[in-house]
C-alpha cells in the first residue's frame, strides 16, 4: 500500500515538474531527437562517401537543419524571450584519439557549452541557467570575470616524444583570469575568486596569494572577444606542487550538462584516468561570437580533459588498444543535450591502413588544420544510432600492424634545469629549440620565480649558436620579500634550426622556520616557464570562423594564415633551500640571549663599578673578639 | 719614520693589487662572512642593471644601498676596482694616525701599522679584497675620525651625517665626537653653561643640516622616498635572514612569529643603548669612546661583516699601552683566530657537503660574537684600570704595606 502511494506521489511530482519547466531539458531533448532522426534519414544515402569535404558539407547541413527546427519550435510555441535564449544555448562534445609515435595513446576530450547571455551589461542579473553550470555563472558575474582559464595537470607533457598537445598546460594547477576593466580592487577580487574556485574544484587554489601571482605584460592575451591589453586586470598564478586526483575530477564532471551519466563523459572513470602517464583537466571560460558576423555574443565554457595512456608497456608489448581497454567502458549513446557528439581518430599516418587497423570502420573522414599541420581523422558521429551497431555499444579497436615511423620534431620545444651545486647560489638554464629548417621566429619567454630565489638580472645571458642574442623586449619586475615573486618576460628571436639558452643566476634565501613546507628537504617548486610563440605554419591556417570546425582546432583564434599560436611549458624546477634546525627554537633563543646578556652584563659591570683596593675582611674569630673588646672598651685588634 | 712607512704602504699596495687580480678575489667576494645583503658588490651591479632596465632599484628586494651610492657607482663603475683598492687605506692611515696621536709613541707608529696588518690578518685580508661597499662605509667613518681628531667640526659633522646616511648606526658616534670637540675647545661638560649648549647646538646643526641635505639630495636624484623603507627599514626590521657572522639571522629564523617585533626592538635598542652610560663613564676619553661605540655597533648590528670587525680592530694598535692590563687576551685571540678558520669550514660542511647543519655555523657565530664581546670588555676593563693606576700609582699597597689587589666594586 505504501509503495503504491509512493508511486502515485512520484507521478504527481513528475507531472508538476514537467508543467513547471516546460522550456528546459526535456524540450531540448525532444528537439535533439527530432534532428537526430531527420538527419539520420537524410544522411543514409551519403554514407558511401569517404571524401572529407562532403562530410563537412554534411555537417553543415545538419547544423542548419537543427537550427531550423529550433526556429520552427520557437515560432510555434509563442513563448517568452527566455525560451529563445534557451534554445540558443548549445552543448557539443568531442573526443580525439591520437596514436602517438612513442606507442602511447593520446585521448583528448572537449566539452563546449555556449551560454547565450549579454555579459557586457555587467549589472544585469542573470538568474536563468540551462546548460551552463550555475556555480560558474555566479562566479563570473560576482567577480566581474572576463575570461577564466584553469587547469589541473598530473604529469609532464613530453613535447619531444608526443608532439604538441591541443591545449597545453603546466604540471600542477594553473589559473589565469582577465577581469573586466571596471573592477577597482582587482587583488581583492582575485583573492576571493581563488578561494571560491578552490571550493568548486576541491583544489588548494586558496594557496594562491600575492606571493605567487604575477601580471604578465605580454604572454597571456585574452583568447576571447575584446582586445583588453591593460595587464593590470590580468592575474596569473601556478601551483606546481598541486596533486591532481579523483576529488578534482568529480566536481569537474559535475559541470557537464549530462554529468557522467551519458555521452562521452561515461568514459571518465577515475581509476583508469589516473593510471596514466599524463592527465590534465581544464576549464576555459571566455566570451565568444555566436555566429560569423558576431551579431550576438555568448559565454563559452570549454571543459577539456587530456590523457596519455601508456598501453604499450602495460599491454605486454602488444600495441593494441580499444576504448574498453583504456577507459573500461564503451560508448552507448551521445549526451541527449548535445547538438554534436563525435569521436575523432587521427589516421594521418595511416592513409592506406598499412600501419594499423581501425574497427569498426567508418566511412566518414574529416580534415582539419591543427597546429600548423593538416590532419585526417576518422569521424564517429554518436548522434547517429547506427554507429552503435547491434550490440548497442561502440568500442573502437585499433590493432597495430607495423612499427610507426619517426615523428617529425616539433618546431618549438623548450626545457629547463637548475645548474650549480651547494645551497648558496645556482643558475636557471632555459633551453629553447627552434627546429624549423629555415625560418626564424620570435618567442615570448615568461618566468615567474618565487621571492626566496633572488634573481640577479645582470647575470642574464641569452645565447644562440654560441653568440649573444640580445632580447628585443625585457619586462622585469623584481620580487619583494614575502610579497610578490619575480616576473621576467623576454621577447627572443630564435634563429632557424638553433638552440637558444637563457641563463640567470640566483641566490637562495634562508627562510623563517615557519615558512618552510612540512617536508623542507624535498625542496621548493618553481613553476614552469611559459614559451609563447607564433610558429610559421607548413600549411595555410584556416582563419575563417565556422560553426562546424572540430572543437580541438578552434580553441585558439587564428589571426593569420601563415602562422599558428603555440604555448610550450617547461618542466617545473625543484630547488633545495638551506634549512635551519626546526627542533631547537628554544635553544637558539636561549643561547643567543645568553651571549647578548654576557655583553650586557660585562658592560654593566664596568660601567657601574669603580676600582678599589681589595681590603680582605677579618676572620670571624677576630671579628667576634673585636665585638667583645668594643663592649669592654679595650682597643680593637687589627 | 717616513721612509719605512712609505715602504710599508708600497708593499701593502702591491699585495692588494696582486690579490685583486688573483682568482682569490672572486672566491672571497661571495662569502657570507665578507658580504652582507646590505653591501654586496653583486647587488650594487644588480641595482645598476635595474636602473638601466628602467626599473627602480628599490622596487625589488635585492638592492639596499643608498641612492647616492648607486649614482656614485653609476659613473664610476668602471673604476670600481680602484675605489675598492683605495678605500681600505683610510682605515690603515687612521690606525697609523691614532698610533701617532701619542707623541711619545711616534717612533713605534710604523710598528703598530705592521702589527695591525698582522693582528687582524685573516679578517682584514678578506675584507680588503671583498669587493663590498663596506670598505667605503669604513672609509667614511675613518675620514670622520680623522677630521674629528684634526679638530674640524664642520667636516666631521658632514662626514658623520654621511656615515649615518649610509648605515644609520654611526648615529651613536655623535656623542663621542661632540665630547672630543668640547674637550679640545676646553668647554666643560656642564648643562648649565651656555657655552656648552652653544657649541652642542652648533655641532648638532651641522650634523642634522647635512643629513637633511643628503637625504633631500637623494630624494631629488631618485624622485621618490622608496629608498627609506628599502634601506633603513631593511636594516631595522631584518627581513633577510641570509647567514652572516652576526647574532640576528638564526635568532630571527627560529623566532616565534608573535615575539618577533619585541625581540627586534630589544636587539636594535641594544646598539644604541650603551651610548649614554658609556658617554658618562668615558666623557674624559672621547677617542676610546669612539672605539667602544664602533665595536658595539659591529657586534650588535643587524648585518655585520668582517669589514666592520676590521674597522674597530684597526684601533687596537693605538691601545698597545693597555696590553699589560688585559686579562684574557690569549684566550680571546685564540677564539677569534679559531673562529676565522672555522667559519669557512663549517659553511662548507653545511651548504656544500651537506654533512653538517645550520647549528654548526650558528655555533661558530655565537662563539665569534662571544669572543668579540670578551675582547671589547677586556679592553674597556684595561682602559679603566690604567686610568686608576694613572691616579693611584702602578704599585698599590694595602694599609699594612703589603701588595694590594684591585677589584671592581
Amino acid at each position: 500500500m505504501a509503495a503504491h502511494r509512493c508511486g502515485l506521489s512520484l507521478v504527481f511530482i513528475l507531472i508538476l515538474s514537467s508543467l513547471a519547466c516546460p522550456s528546459s531539458c526535456d524540450a531540448l531533448e525532444k528537439a535533439n531527437e527530432n534532428t537526430g532522426e531527420k538527419q539520420s534519414v537524410s544522411d543514409t544515402p551519403r554514407e558511401v562517401n569517404t571524401d572529407g569535404s562532403i562530410a563537412a558539407e554534411d555537417l553543415n547541413e545538419r547544423q542548419w537543419q537543427s537550427t531550423d527546427v529550433e526556429a520552427d519550435r520557437s515560432d510555434g510555441t509563442k513563448d517568452s524571450e527566455s525560451f529563445t535564449a534557451a534554445a540558443r544555448d548549445q552543448f557539443q562534445e568531442e573526443l580525439v584519439i591520437r596514436p602517438l609515435h612513442s606507442g602511447d595513446i593520446y585521448a583528448s576530450f572537449q566539452f563546449r557549452t555556449l551560454w547565450d547571455t549579454d555579459f557586457l551589461q555587467e549589472r544585469q542579473k542573470v538568474s536563468h541557467y540551462r546548460l551552463f553550470p550555475k556555480s560558474l555563472g555566479q562566479v563570473l558575474s560576482k567577480f566581474s570575470v572576463r575570461e577564466l582559464h584553469i587547469s589541473f595537470t598530473q604529469g609532464f607533457w613530453r613535447t619531444m616524444q608526443w608532439g604538441q598537445p591541443f591545449i597545453p598546460s603546466p604540471p600542477g594547477a594553473e589559473l589565469w583570469v582577465w577581469f573586466h576593466d571596471t573592477v577597482s580592487d582587482v587583488d581583492g577580487n582575485w583573492k576571493e575568486l581563488t578561494n571560491v574556485l578552490s571550493g568548486i574544484f576541491c583544489a588548494s587554489l586558496n594557496f594562491i596569494d600575492l606571493t605567487n601571482t604575477v601580471q604578465p605584460s605580454a604572454s597571456f592575451k585574452p583568447l576571447g572577444l575584446g582586445n583588453a591589453t591593460d595587464h593590470r586586470f590580468l592575474r596569473y598564478a601556478t601551483l606546481p606542487r598541486e596533486i591532481v586526483c579523483t576529488e578534482n575530477l568529480t566536481p569537474w564532471k559535475k559541470l557537464l550538462p549530462c554529468g557522467s551519466k551519458a555521452g562521452l563523459s561515461v568514459l571518465l572513470k577515475s581509476e583508469k584516468l589516473f593510471h596514466s602517464s599524463f592527465h590534465s583537466q581544464a576549464v576555459h571560460i571566455r566570451p565568444v561570437c555566436q555566429d560569423e558576423q558576431c551579431t550576438s555574443k555568448a559565454w563559452e565554457l570549454r571543459q577539456t580533459l587530456n590523457v596519455v595512456f601508456d598501453l604499450y608497456t602495460s599491454g605486454q608489448g602488444k600495441k593494441e588498444w580499444s576504448l574498453f581497454k583504456m577507459f573500461s567502458r564503451t560508448l552507448t549513446e551521445a549526451c541527449p543535450l548535445a547538438t554534436s557528439s563525435k569521436v575523432y581518430v587521427d589516421i594521418t599516418d595511416n592513409p592506406e591502413g598499412e600501419l594499423f587497423e581501425l574497427s569498426p570502420a567508418t566511412p566518414l573522414l574529416s580534415q582539419a588544420v591543427v597546429l600548423g599541420d593538416r590532419r585526417t581523422y576518422s569521424v564517429f558521429d554518436l548522434t547517429r544510432a547506427e554507429m552503435f551497431g547491434q550490440l548497442r555499444s561502440l568500442n573502437l579497436l585499433l590493432r597495430w600492424k607495423g612499427d610507426s615511423g619517426d615523428m617529425l620534431r616539433p618546431l618549438l620545444h623548450a626545457e629547463r634545469y637548475v645548474a650549480g651545486f651547494g645551497l648558496q647560489t645556482g643558475e636557471i638554464h632555459t633551453v629553447i629549440y627552434n627546429n624549423h629548417p629555415y625560418r626564424a621566429f620570435p618567442v615570448l619567454l615568461m618566468d615567474s620565480v618565487p621571492w626566496y630565489l633572488q634573481l640577479y638580472i645582470h647575470t642574464l645571458t641569452v645565447t644562440s649558436k654560441s653568440r649573444d642574442n640580445k632580447p628585443s623586449y625585457i619586462h622585469y619586475q623584481p620580487a619583494k620579500d614575502r610579497h610578490r615573486p619575480h616576473l621576467l618576460e623576454m621577447l627572443i628571436q630564435l634563429p632557424p634550426h638553433s638552440m637558444t639558452e637563457v641563463t640567470v643566476q640566483f641566490e637562495r634565501a634562508l627562510l623563517k622556520w615557519t615558512e618552510y613546507t612540512p617536508d623542507p628537504n624535498h625542496g621548493f617548486y618553481v613553476g614552469s616557464s611559459v614559451v609563447s610563440a607564433l610558429v610559421p605554419s607548413m600549411v595555410a591556417m584556416n582563419t575563417n570562423f565556422t560553426q562546424d570546425q572540430p572543437l580541438f582546432s578552434s580553441f585558439v583564434p587564428v589571426k593569420e594564415e601563415s602562422s599558428y599560436f603555440v604555448r610550450v611549458y617547461t618542466e617545473p624546477l625543484l630547488v633545495n633551500l638551506p634549512t635551519p634546525d626546526f627542533s631547537m627554537p628554544y635553544n637558539v633563543i636561549c643561547l643567543t640571549c645568553t651571549v647578548v646578556a654576557v655583553g650586557y652584563g660585562s658592560f654593566y659591570n664596568l660601567l657601574t663599578r669603580t676600582f678599589q683596593v681589595d681590603e680582605p675582611s677579618l676572620p670571624l674569630a677576630k671579628r667576634l673578639a673585636n665585638l667583645i673588646r668594643r663592649i669592654r672598651g679595650v682597643p680593637l685588634l687589627a | 719614520m717616513a721612509a719605512p712607512l712609505t715602504l710599508l704602504l708600497i708593499v701593502a699596495v702591491t699585495i692588494r693589487a696582486v690579490l685583486f687580480r688573483s682568482s682569490l678575489a672572486e672566491l672571497i667576494s661571495e662569502r657570507v662572512e665578507v658580504v652582507s645583503p646590505l653591501n654586496a658588490w653583486k647587488r650594487v651591479v644588480e641595482g645598476l642593471a635595474l636602473l638601466d632596465l628602467g626599473v627602480s632599484p628599490y622596487s625589488g628586494d635585492v638592492f639596499h644601498e643608498t641612492p647616492l651610492m648607486i649614482y656614485l657607482f653609476h659613473f664610476t663603475v668602471d673604476y670600481a676596482e680602484i675605489v675598492f683598492m683605495v678605500s681600505p687605506y683610510f682605515v690603515d692611515c687612521l690606525s697609523c694616525l691614532l698610533a701617532s696621536l701619542d707623541r711619545a709613541k711616534i717612533a713605534i707608529g710604523s710598528n703598530n701599522l705592521k702589527s695591525d696588518l698582522l693582528f687582524n690578518f685573516p679578517g682584514c685580508l678578506r675584507h680588503i679584497i671583498s669587493f663590498s661597499t663596506c670598505g667605503l662605509n669604513n672609509a667614511i667613518i675613518a675620514l670622520f675620525i680623522f677630521c674629528t681628531l684634526k679638530g674640524s667640526a664642520l667636516l666631521s659633522g658632514i662626514l658623520l651625517a654621511l656615515a649615518t646616511y649610509q648605515s644609520i648606526y654611526p648615529l651613536t658616534l655623535f656623542a663621542p665626537a661632540l665630547l672630543f670637540f668640547l674637550q679640545r675647545l676646553y668647554i666643560p661638560v656642564n648643562l648649565r653653561r651656555s657655552s656648552f649648549w652653544c657649541f652642542t647646538l652648533q655641532y648638532a646643526f651641522i650634523y642634522v643640516g647635512s643629513l637633511v641635505v643628503i637625504t633631500g639630495l637623494s630624494f631629488f636624484l631618485l624622485g621618490s622616498w622608496d629608498f627609506i623603507p628599502s634601506v633603513y627599514g631593511f636594516i631595522f626590521s631584518v627581513p633577510d635572514l641570509t647567514p652572516n657572522i652576526g647574532l640576528f639571522w638564526y635568532f630571527f629564523a627560529e623566532m616565534f612569529e608573535h615575539f618577533r617585533l619585541f625581540f627586534i626592538c630589544v636587539f636594535q635598542i641594544n646598539v644604541f643603548f650603551y651610548t649614554i652610560p658609556l658617554s658618562i663613564k668615558l666623557k674624559e676619553h672621547p677617542v676610546f669612546l669612539i672605539f667602544m661605540q664602533i665595536a658595539i655597533i659591529s657586534i650588535f648590528k643587524s648585518y655585520p661583516t668582517v669589514g666592520d670587525v676590521a674597522l674597530y680592530m684597526a684601533f687596537l694598535p693605538a691601545w698597545s699601552h693597555l696590553y699589560r692590563f688585559l686579562r684574557n687576551i690569549f684566550l680571546v685571540s685564540c677564539v677569534l683566530l679559531a673562529c676565522s678558520a672555522l667559519f669557512p669550514v663549517l659553511w662548507h660542511l653545511w651548504i656544500y657537503a651537506g654533512s653538517a647543519n645550520s647549528n654548526f655555523y650558528y655555533a661558530i657565530t655565537l662563539l665569534f660574537n662571544f669572543g668579540q664581546i670578551l675582547l671589547v670588555s677586556d679592553y674597556f676593563y684595561a682602559y679603566l684600570r690604567r686610568e686608576h693606576h694613572l691616579t693611584h700609582g702602578l704599585y698599590l699597597k694595602k694599609k699594612d704595606g703589603t701588595e694590594a689587589t684591585l677589584v671592581l666594586k
